[in-house]
């Protein structure tokens, strides 16, 4: 009793695969069955003059949406400047770093008259005597 | 518009007859019938006859640009070509931003719907069982609501949906091995405006391509009725529509005019508009 295929069909089997991958290929062609890729369509609950207000705010949000997908590249507006930030991150990074910091450590962030964090100087280390 | 109608019917059966199939490209907004196959532009060349064709041929395959092709509603894929399936207009929109090939689809007119994915439809509660609702939307098989696809619903909290309310709501099931599924929320979970449409109004049918024609970004007739009184409108791509205003008789007024226009030309349009201002 033979089970499977035996392997002369099993080798055009897989030559007809390789055909239609290779087949593919050449240009993918998708099938959709769905309008809304075809046509812009509005949205479809629709209010005029006022009759119904939740339903003219909707129009303006979803119908603005769809507009707004072809505008991604306008640059959104800063609250904050870029120099200001960079201010703040600077003396934040210190001041956070002081709460993590062991008393020996302690020594690097002394702090001047105005609260701002001096320089830390050169690392106290182990000097091997010279003999 | 007969005479039209009848040169492009005969120029598409001379080429099903002949066997030949056109270019896409140059079909542009034509009638196109059942059966006819369709060529991409860049299968163009292969069809050239003669020896200079044959150089084309392999000169080009090794440029062959990998375009990724959208065939819509009314086009199947068969080979390397498009394949007609509906008859109608052959449109084609370009590639929005660049993610290659375009769409092409078929302009056709039907009246039954058949349910697609991601539409939004008006359907009417026709059972209320267990934990999910039966609506019917006007197709094959009634489509499945579960009590949970409504904005703010939980297993405490039921929305309040009788038999018998309308439901604006979109597919997330819909192909031809499974029974339709739809909800009331997006993929966030906010309604934007989907659930139970209110009181009152009246509901009535129209045909499919009618509900496009109507949702077209720049669509004169939605435009014009806006301007008459204030009034509420939901289309449901299912082929339906619900309109409500204050009386019951600028309902009927809308109902008819929305019906009406299908096959109107925008003159006739203009006059009724006008007629309907002035009263």
């Amino acid at each position: 009793m033979q089970r499977g295929l035996d392997s002369e069909t099993k080798k055009q089997l897989e030559e007809e695969e390789k055909k239609i991958i290779s087949e593919e290929h050449w240009s993918f062609i998708i099938e959709e069955q769905s309008f809304l890729l075809c046509e812009d369509l509005l949205y479809g609950r629709m209010s005029f003059r006022g009759f119904n207000p939740e339903v003219e705010k909707l129009m303006l949000q979803m119908n603005s949406k769809n507009k707004r997908e072809e505008v991604k590249d306008e640059a959104v507006e800063l609250d904050v400047s870029d120099e200001e930030m960079a201010r703040r991150y600077e003396t934040l990074v210190g001041t956070i770093g002081k709460k993590f910091a062991r008393k020996r450590d302690h020594a690097n962030y002394e702090e001047d008259e105005n609260g701002d964090i001096k320089p830390s100087k050169a690392k106290k280390m182990f000097l091997k005597p010279q003999d | 518009m007969a005479p039209v109608m009848a040169e492009a019917a005969s120029v598409a059966a001379e080429s099903l007859g002949g066997g030949r199939a056109r270019a896409a490209r140059t079909v542009l907004d034509q009638v196109v019938l059942p059966g006819e196959e369709l060529l991409l532009p860049e299968q163009e060349d292969a069809d050239v006859p003669g020896g200079a064709g044959e150089k084309l041929l392999r000169l080009n395959a090794g440029a062959r640009s990998r375009v990724r092709v959208v065939c819509g509603p009314g086009l199947r894929r068969c080979g390397d070509r498009l394949l007609v399936t509906k008859c109608g207009r052959l449109r084609y929109k370009e590639p929005g931003s660049g993610s290659g090939g375009g769409v092409y689809w078929v302009d056709s007119q039907q009246k039954r719907y058949v349910p697609v994915k991601g539409d939004h439809v008006i359907g009417i509660v026709t059972a209320k069982s267990g934990d999910i609702f039966k609506i019917d939307i006007g197709g094959s098989e009634p489509a499945s609501l579960s009590y949970l696809a409504f904005e703010g619903a939980t297993k405490r909290n039921r929305p309040n949906v009788q038999v018998g309310d309308l439901i604006y709501g979109q597919f997330v099931v819909a192909n031809k091995d499974m029974e339709p599924e739809m909800v009331c929320i997006d993929s966030c979970g906010r309604a934007n405006g989907m659930g139970v449409i209110g009181q009152d109004g009246l509901l009535f049918k129209v045909t499919l391509g009618l509900i496009r024609k109507l949702l077209a970004p720049d669509c004169e007739i939605i435009q014009e009725v806006g301007k008459l009184y204030p009034l509420e409108i939901v289309f449901g791509m299912n082929g339906r529509i619900w309109v409500k205003a204050k009386t019951i008789q600028q309902t009927l007024i809308l109902a008819n005019v929305l019906e009406a226009c299908e096959h109107m030309t925008s003159d006739q349009r203009k006059q009724i508009f006008a007629r309907l201002a002035e009263s």
